[in-house]
């Protein structure tokens, strides 16, 4: 009973037509979020974290953890906030005001439950949690799971597939910004040109998946 | 300080993109065409006045452990004022900045001249700041799309200048993302040697 419940509320289309849930769309959100249109490389979200955070392996880890843990909680917050409270009342044009008291709050919200209930996972991940709520790859989610107007569930899985492409994008960067911290660069690159010019040429490598959504 | 120091120090000599890095979603994701940067950079200027100036105005009567939750309701209710306007009178502006119109409201340029400027100043600097900051970032992006454009698609501003042959073979990877990254770095590098130079020099 429990179970059906919460699958129709997962599967439920926002703008109320027929319920649906395939395999097929699924995988395609989960391909597209994460490398055919990667939050970082393509749509170019979250780039002030992409560029801060990248200069060691361990924190990028750390804060693609953190970003990956508040992008669904922040997916599901705003999720259910704007289909069952805004809606219905017709106030649709607060969207950016909610959304962003959402995340503030939610930050806050986690970085105190951290703090008191697993003191070690808060020494990882606590220093990257202010900066999360400026990082416009968790409103940026948040938007665009209301603009593709996806279900509930599609919503959870893009915003996961979203995280993980940060992650994964982040982890490259930190593993060759570590290497080419010994390399002989000219002198008027060094520090972020070159941290661009990585980028650029991952992201040159990421336009190599565009033909896989077909 | 000068208001005329106030006004320029954002154009130049602390130019949000150039010299702090700051705003660089909405300044790498909109530079495909020098109409979607004015478009964004008049928003983001609008609402970086209207904010400095609330922030400014507020700056004795917001308790300091809640200012940055204050703040952000503040651009975020100019963010709303923005999107609605533009949604209504630049439909077609509104639809090619699309997500990056709400995303304002964490572009770090605005929060970082609450915080960092309309917070201890007085009201007319702070609004003075703002137009600084909003032209600087502005001036970022139409130098930065005017590269992306010409290369991309032969045309400035809608304007064709490099003729057809070359409107049919553009330098396409200019408009895509790999090309936003790489010309950046670029710009960047050339700061760095002016930089350089100007500190070769004043020894």
């Amino acid at each position: 009973m429990m179970n059906s419940f919460l699958m129709s509320v997962i599967v439920a289309v926002p703008d109320g037509g027929e319920p649906s849930f395939s395999i097929a769309k699924m995988m395609a959100i989960i391909v597209s979020a994460i490398f055919i249109n990667n939050y970082v490389l393509s749509r170019f979200l979250g780039i002030c974290p992409f560029l801060g955070v990248s200069k060691q392996l361990d924190s990028a880890v750390g804060m693609g953890a953190a970003v990956v843990f508040v992008m669904v909680l922040a997916t599901l917050g705003s999720w259910l906030v704007y289909h069952h409270l805004l809606v219905p009342h017709g106030m649709e044009y607060l969207r950016t005001i909610t959304f962003i008291i959402i995340i503030a709050s939610l930050v806050q919200l986690v970085e105190m439950i951290l703090q008191k209930f697993s003191p070690a996972l808060y020494d990882a991940l606590g220093i990257f949690l202010p900066l999360i709520t400026t990082n416009c790859a968790i409103l940026g989610v948040a938007v665009l799971n209301i603009d593709d107007k996806f279900s509930l569930g599609y919503s959870l899985i893009n915003s996961v597939a979203a995280g993980i492409g940060f992650t994964l994008a982040l982890v490259l960067m930190a593993g060759l910004r570590e290497r080419m911290e010994t390399a002989n660069v000219p002198e008027a690159l060094k520090g972020l040109p070159l941290a661009f010019l990585i980028a650029g040429a991952m992201s040159i490598a990421f336009l190599g998946f565009a033909g896989l959504g077909g | 300080m000068s208001l005329a120091q106030d006004f320029s120090r954002g154009i130049m000599k602390e130019n949000p993109v150039f010299k702090q890095a700051l705003g660089m979603c909405p300044f790498l994701a909109v530079t495909t065409s020098v109409e979607n940067a004015l478009g964004m950079g008049a928003a983001a200027t609008f609402v970086l006045v209207f904010s400095n100036f609330l922030v400014s105005l507020f700056r004795k009567v917001i308790p300091a452990k809640v200012r940055i939750p204050s703040y952000i309701v503040i651009i975020a209710t100019f963010v709303t004022l923005v999107d609605l306007l533009m949604n209504a009178y630049l439909p077609a502006l509104h639809s090619s900045l699309g997500i990056f119109i709400p995303l304002i409201v964490v572009n770090c340029i605005i929060l970082g001249r609450a915080e960092g400027f309309a917070n201890k100043n007085k009201v007319l600097p702070s609004i003075v700041d703002g137009i600084g900051m909003g032209l600087g970032f502005t001036l970022a992006m139409v130098i930065m799309a005017t590269f992306r454009e010409i290369l991309g698609n032969g045309s400035w501003l809608g304007f064709n200048l490099l003729g057809e042959a070359y409107q049919n073979q553009p330098l396409l990877i200019a408009i895509l993302a790999p090309g936003a990254f790489i010309l950046m770095a670029f710009i960047l590098g050339f700061f760095n040697i002016m930089e350089k130079r100007k500190r070769g020099g004043a020894k």
